[in-house]
């Protein structure tokens, strides 16, 4: 069972807390990491939340993959060990190299910030547990920069690979394949521009998002072979 | 000290008598960094002196207002060892000449009047009014100042949950940007901008100082823009923002805060350090020796006066005691914030500047003149002469054609607020595009629910307080207080916005009194009272004046949440009830937004408002929400019944038949205190009868059902226009991207 999960918090992060609350009360035990620590202490998942790491500056997340936490969170996922990037966490992701991809400006050239509707398209991840491809999810979306852009042959793979985690049923960004989220290759690390973590109250209206977390809760953790720390490095490409 | 020519007063904007005043003050003639003080101290965006007269008579207390007008924020006690401060303020001029920025600025400044009560801010609201849709640059200043909204408010992480989006010929030169911020802080952690303790340090924090914004609340706050003056030369006035400066100042002042290493703390705003260092000690009853080459700055070369009255942006000036130097030192730097110790408390009252604590004196003055000895005037005022023939007029009068009027009329502002986080923190149960916003109030210590819930609402209208500024402004209230029944909540307090034209115009005085005693008759009858306010004078262009807007935030108490209340959505086969004023033939269509943008007329006396009666019907609307004993409800607002009924009918996908309410006027008068419910037909005795004992008259007036809107014989429009116009409008006008963040 994976219940100590660290919550990266870079300066600039705004939804670290918001996250914190969602799994705790789903009965996990979370703990705010800060980025200039090296070592992410005694934890089972790993979320980099959303918000505006280092002010978004330069380009979403690339100067957050410099953070000194970032070696530990790439050790962490080569070893298998889940990890969930939401919004700019999932951009935070693509900059490190974790996961394949870019996230540019939407569509429309706007701020969006609305609740969208996703479906799964794999459930061979850390988010996918006790759910079937084909759910469909209400989960809020709140970017600018949530247009998910690939080259050809990577979306090619993604799909091959099943590795496409969610897709939106109406695009509201012109991501390419209506691509929501994806995972690595195992399965153990993904990203998502909606943010599981406001769906998680009928008050805010849906709850949709907190199996997503409970998944990750429950998660083993992937077992790590050499193998799987060359896929990673390949996901760079 | 070289006494001062004469002109020099003149253009840093005082008078000849106020120069004298500090003349006789200081007992000599000031050098020019004291005049540069003054001016910016003095100025009526700090000083307050045409409208201070008057802002005394709102009523201002009642037991849960710990902290009222005066302070950076107001502050109230919500129960369970909870408070909220909240705060309104405007950035008008700023915004008019570089949209982003204004606006971003704006969202800036009130969010460090939150903090620096020791509040994590959790909500802000936006109430915007531009120039009319077909005018180029007020499309250009109304999506400029969209995008800083979110590009700053965003990525500072505070959501926007609220707002208005008001186009009116009266703003084409001069638009109106309020920003309202929100926060919450237990109790015991509330800290207030003084300086105490001799000896203690005064450390500025964030970023450095630059040329940006010298005299901006002189220069631009406080006269009003003509021809000339409208682009280029008052652009180097308007600051830069910087989001990411502010998200980690915030937090490194709330870490600050939570370990107690604070004694005051002061937002750094309008007038600069000049404001924070003398407002805190005069505060404090103390004084402070200020070493301006202490302060960091953005470029070599700044003269002192620069320095003292640069309103660069994301600064804070906290007092602490010496010992606890370093840790707040060590918090800065782990928030990556420069941190510069830049005055000293002392005993004797007198703001110093030095270069060098043991430099040489660049100015001294008693720092309590810079605020106490402001002038105050009563300026003359008078009510515009031809008032008795412009209430006398008609008018309902024009070409009418109710089903064309109405879609032009309808308008959805979610193009607006889908640019905004609305959603972070977790607190938002009821979002913008509603009455009301509805807020789970937690715990901020522990972030435990405590079950109950904030109800927030900004309003303002211009139409209403230019026939009539006293009823219009009572009526304003009363629709924010309605606007946050509907959601269930109970008025605590208000904050007000007051944006007047030129004070030199005996009838803008006139008008902003007169605003004054309606929004004080209004209040004291919710019992809510004004805990602070902002008041933005000198919106006028070519001396033209804008019409009297004042704004108000009213925020209340949902005693108990455990579903989120109705809202607007209709199913089929209800019935619907008006609550509330009941129709009259002959009412008054003055005011109405029909009267203004269809039939022409912007005067006429406005329909009868029955303040007490308002009292009890949001009184009932709230009870009734609460209980959720009711299908749905809508407040009936701008636009009057017509346009609430096809809110309603839009949001639902869901048609209605109505019966009894034929032509213009009785489809479109903006009479105040009425709120539609939707109702199963099997509750619908048992509710009059309730209404009928409480006093709230009530009256049903139709069914939900169909594929369309149909209003008696007048209307009979498909849900699928009615979308489509309400849907359109503003993404078509301001959709065209020719704005850039």
């Amino acid at each position: 069972m994976s219940r100590r999960v660290g919550v990266i918090r870079f300066p600039g992060t705004n939804c670290e807390f918001d996250t914190v609350d969602a799994i705790n009360e789903l009965g996990g035990e979370a703990k705010v990491v800060w980025h200039g620590d090296s070592d992410l202490g005694d934890v089972d998942a790993i979320v980099i939340p959303g918000g505006f790491a280092h002010g978004d500056y330069l380009r979403c997340g690339a100067i957050a993959r410099f953070s000194p936490i970032m070696d530990a969170v790439s050790t962490f996922a080569r070893n298998g060990g889940p990890v969930l990037g939401i919004c700019n966490g999932f951009q935070v992701l693509t900059e490190a190299g974790l996961l394949p991809g870019a996230l540019q400006k939407n569509a429309g050239l706007k701020f969006l910030c609305r609740m969208e509707q996703i479906q799964f398209a794999s459930t061979a991840n850390v988010v996918g547990l006790g759910a079937s491809v084909g759910d469909l999810l209400n989960i809020p979306i709140n970017h600018f920069e949530g247009n998910y852009v690939c080259a050809k042959e990577t979306l090619k793979q993604l799909e091959e690979e099943n590795r496409i985690v969610f897709r939106y049923t109406d695009n509201p960004n012109g991501s390419i394949g209506d691509i929501a989220g994806i995972s690595n290759k195992r399965g153990n690390v993904v990203g998502m521009m909606p943010h599981p973590e406001r769906a998680t109250s009928m008050l805010l209206g849906s709850n949709d998002g907190s199996s997503l977390l409970q998944s990750l809760l429950s998660t083993e953790r992937a077992p790590s072979t050499n193998e799987n720390v060359a896929s990673t490095h390949d996901e760079r490409i | 000290m070289a006494p001062e020519d004469a002109s020099v007063h003149r253009v840093l904007g005082l008078s000849d008598e106020e120069y004298e005043t500090i003349h006789g003050l200081l007992g000599r003639h000031p050098n020019h960094l004291e005049l540069a003080m003054y001016s910016v101290m003095w100025s009526e965006h700090c000083s307050y002196k045409s409208s201070k007269i008057h802002l005394k008579r709102l009523p201002t207390e009642a037991p849960w207002v710990l902290v009222g007008p005066g302070e950076n924020a107001g502050v109230i006690d919500v129960g369970d060892g909870i408070a909220v401060a909240i705060r309104i303020e405007s950035h008008n001029h700023p915004s008019a000449i570089e949209p982003y920025q204004g606006a971003a600025t704006g969202v800036g400044g009130i969010l460090r009047d939150i903090f620096t009560m020791g509040a994590r801010p959790i909500a802000v609201m936006d109430p915007l009014r531009f120039g009319p849709l077909d005018d180029p640059r007020s499309r250009w200043i109304a999506e400029g100042v969209i995008s800083g909204v979110s590009g700053y408010g965003n990525s500072v992480g505070v959501p926007t949950v609220g707002g208005e989006i008001v186009f009116d010929e009266t703003y084409r030169g001069n638009p109106l940007v309020n920003v309202l911020a929100m926060g919450v802080l237990p109790v015991e952690r509330l800290v207030l901008g003084r300086a105490s303790g001799v000896g203690n340090l005064a450390v500025l924090l964030g970023a450095s100082t630059g040329r940006d914004g010298i005299g901006g609340v002189s220069v631009l706050a406080s006269a009003g823009f003509d021809e000339a003056s409208q682009n280029a030369d008052k652009r180097p006035s308007v600051q830069v923002g910087d989001p990411f400066e502010e998200k980690r100042l915030l937090e490194a002042c709330l870490e600050l805060l939570d370990e107690g290493l604070v004694t005051g703390i002061q937002d750094l705003g309008g007038a600069g350090i000049t404001c924070a260092t003398s407002e805190t000690a005069s505060r404090g009853g103390a004084g402070m020796d200020v070493d301006v080459s202490a302060i960091h700055s953005r470029e070599e070369g700044m003269e002192p006066f620069e320095l003292m009255t640069s309103e660069s942006q994301e600064r804070m000036l906290a007092i602490v005691e010496p010992e606890s130097l370093d840790r707040v030192l060590q918090i800065s730097s782990r928030w990556e914030i420069s941190a510069s110790v830049i005055g000293r408390v002392t005993g004797d009252g007198q703001l110093r500047i030095l270069d060098g604590f043991d430099g040489e004196v660049l100015a001294e003055l008693p720092a309590s003149t810079l605020h106490d000895d402001a002038p105050e005037y009563e300026r003359p005022l008078s009510p515009p002469e031809n008032l008795i023939e412009r209430r006398s007029l008609d008018a309902s009068s024009g070409p009418v054609d109710c089903a064309a009027d109405l879609l032009v009329l309808l308008r959805d502002p979610a193009w607006v607020y889908s640019q905004y986080d609305h959603q972070l923190f977790l607190n938002t149960v009821v979002g913008p595009g509603s009455d009301g916003a509805l807020l789970r109030l937690r715990d901020p210590r522990t972030g435990h629910e405590t079950g109950r819930a904030l109800g927030m609402s900004t309003d303002g209208n211009h139409r209403w307080c230019h026939v009539d500024p006293r009823q219009g402004t009572a009526m304003v209230v009363a629709e924010a207080v309605m606007n946050i029944a509907c959601v269930g909540a109970e008025p605590m307090a208000v904050v007000n916005c007051l944006n007047f034209g030129n004070p030199e115009h005996p009838e803008v005085m006139w008008q902003l009194s007169e605003a004054v005693d309606g929004m004080s008759e209004a209040c004291r009858a919710f019992n809510a009272p004004v805990v602070g306010g902002n008041v933005s004078l000198y919106n006028e262009t070519n001396a033209v004046d804008i019409a009297p807007t004042p704004v108000v935030g009213v925020i209340g108490m949902h005693p108990k949440l455990s579903n989120p209340p109705p809202g607007m959505t209709v199913s089929p086969d209800l019935t619907l009830v008006l609550v509330g004023q009941q129709p009259n033939e002959d009412v008054s269509m003055a005011g109405s937004r029909w009267a203004w943008e269809i039939g022409g007329c912007k005067d006429g006396t406005l329909p009868e408002f029955d303040l007490l009666q308002t009292v009890r019907t949001a009184a009932y609307v709230t009870e009734i929400v609460q209980r959720n004993q009711v299908e749905a409800v809508h407040d009936v607002g701008e636009g009057g019944l017509a346009v609430a009924l096809a809110e309603m009918a839009v949001h639902s996908g869901v048609g209605m038949h109505i019966s009894g309410f034929d032509g213009h006027r009785a489809l479109f008068n903006e009479s105040g205190g009425r709120v539609i419910v939707a109702l199963n037909r099997t509750d619908l005795e048992s509710f009059l009868k309730e209404t009928s004992n409480r006093g709230v008259p009530a009256q049903t007036i139709g069914n939900t059902g169909g594929p369309s809107l149909v209003l008696g014989s007048t209307i009979n429009l498909s849900i699928d226009d009615l979308t489509r116009a309400a849907r359109d409008e503003l993404p078509q006008a301001l959709g065209q991207g020719t704005v850039s963040g």
